[in-house]
């Protein structure tokens, strides 16, 4: 989707200002959305970042960044009948009303190691298919100029951009949304690599590039001549 | 720091309450338990964090068949220090030469290798690095106080897919003679993300011509 998360490109939001001792959490309350939102094991339809994207662009623009995690875990949970809008609110009224109302706790010492041993480990994202790439190291392609109105990975400022493929991924998941019922064949990956000026003309900064991971369906193939 | 968009949220007594709320709700719910959502945020305030990146930035530049295997598959030779997991399914890090600076952004979200690197700093999530690093790496790393000269190419890498990058900064000239453990502490978290170099004094500066 054309939506306010895509920022490549964009003017007005001044300067990168950074933290110096920069804490991990700069509110209790952040490290434990994050925390919520890692390991409740409820998945979140749609999504997380889709969640996250299709907040109002004022909404987002405005959000903190562990308030749109909060947001797309707190919606996942009701999307998914785990509890309710108003379940939610009276919680947050008891303790807005008695502060002192003592949390519930549970503990289990196994469900720790479990979920720590869980975040040590991963699956690859690189899948085995009986399918050859498309494109080969070192071919010129253009960005397919797709508008998608669901979840992307195909931010706007490559889309009709000229490139050349740089890196291969093997085949991965395709992360864009997909019609009901529809399974996506996972796809090559290719990094491609674009020129400045390819991508801001001729005001671009002089000698530099941008590589983006690209989906082998993001791409076509570019003939030689003319580019 | 004022205007950093952790800062500016809509409510920050809000978003306490309702986290409050949610794991009451939860841990009611047997969903969570307390004690897994204390050792998730000690696990990430404590003990994964830019040291592991430093690590394996230390072992490349001191064993050349270990800097081998980190760019030819990053996650089985950062696995090999017993870094691994969530958001490191697919580690590829990117070598830093005398004419290529390698530097890494997420224009989407906030992609970053938390294996090596643990959580992103504000900065890298903030509206103004994810919009302008893509257009301006010159402009932004300038700002970071990193003035590239022109012969050397910036490359931007935007982290939009699963891939997770992680950049190998060039080995500061005057170092041969320290040992793996006296490089660690010299890698820097933003040289490990491309904002910046690594000297000899552990401080950001102009690279040096090698």
């Amino acid at each position: 989707m054309n939506g306010i998360h895509d920022m490549g490109g964009m003017h007005g939001f001044g300067p990168v200002e950074r933290e110096d001792n920069e804490p991990v959490f700069h509110h209790q309350w952040e490290g434990r959305a994050f925390a919520m939102r890692v390991v409740t094991p409820v998945p979140i339809p749609g999504g997380a970042r889709h969640n996250i994207e299709t907040m109002e662009p004022l909404h987002y623009l405005q959000s903190s960044y562990y308030e749109k995690w909060l947001h797309a875990r707190v919606k996942g949970l009701i999307d998914s009948g785990v509890l309710t809008a108003d379940e939610l609110k009276d919680r947050e009224t008891l303790y807005r009303d008695r502060p002192n109302t003592p949390m519930p706790r549970l503990e289990d010492p196994e469900r720790v190691q479990t979920v720590l041993a869980n975040l040590r480990t991963h699956r690859s994202p690189r899948r085995d298919v009986d399918a050859q790439p498309q494109f080969d190291i070192g071919d010129p392609v253009r960005v397919r100029n797709l508008h998608p109105p669901g979840h992307t990975r195909l931010p706007r400022y490559v889309r009709g951009k000229r490139g050349v493929v740089v890196r291969f991924y093997g085949f991965q998941d395709v992360q864009d949304a997909q019609l009901p019922g529809v399974a996506a064949e996972p796809q090559a990956v290719y990094a491609v690599q674009l020129a400045a000026r390819e991508l801001w003309g001729d005001g671009a900064e002089a000698n530099s590039t941008v590589c983006i991971d690209m989906w082998e369906s993001y791409l076509e193939p570019l003939e030689e001549q003319g580019t | 720091m004022s205007g950093t968009h952790h800062d500016h949220a809509g409510s920050g007594a809000d978003m306490a309450l309702r986290t409050q709320a949610l794991e009451s709700l939860l841990v009611e719910k047997g969903l969570i338990t307390t004690d897994v959502i204390d050792a998730v945020v000690r696990t990430y305030e404590q003990d994964v964090g830019p040291l592991n990146g430093a690590k394996v930035v230390a072992r490349a530049w001191t064993d050349p068949a270990y800097k081998q295997r980190l760019l030819a598959d990053g996650t089985a030779a950062v696995a090999e220090l017993g870094f691994s997991g969530a958001q490191g399914a697919d580690i590829v890090v990117l070598e830093n030469t005398p004419n290529v600076h390698n530097v890494v952004v997420c224009t989407l979200c906030s992609c970053y290798p938390w294996p090596v690197l643990g959580l992103p700093p504000a900065w890298y999530k903030s509206y103004a690095y994810r919009s302008r690093l893509v257009r301006e790496p010159r402009t932004v790393l300038r700002e970071f106080g990193l003035d590239l000269p022109e012969s050397i190419e910036v490359r931007v890498w935007d982290s939009n897919s699963d891939i997770r990058y992680m950049v190998l900064p060039e080995r500061p000239a005057g170092t041969a003679q320290l040992g793996e453990d006296e490089l660690v502490p010299l890698v820097t978290r933003d040289a490990m993300i491309g904002t910046a170099v690594v000297s000899a004094g552990g401080m950001p500066s102009a690279p040096v011509e090698s």
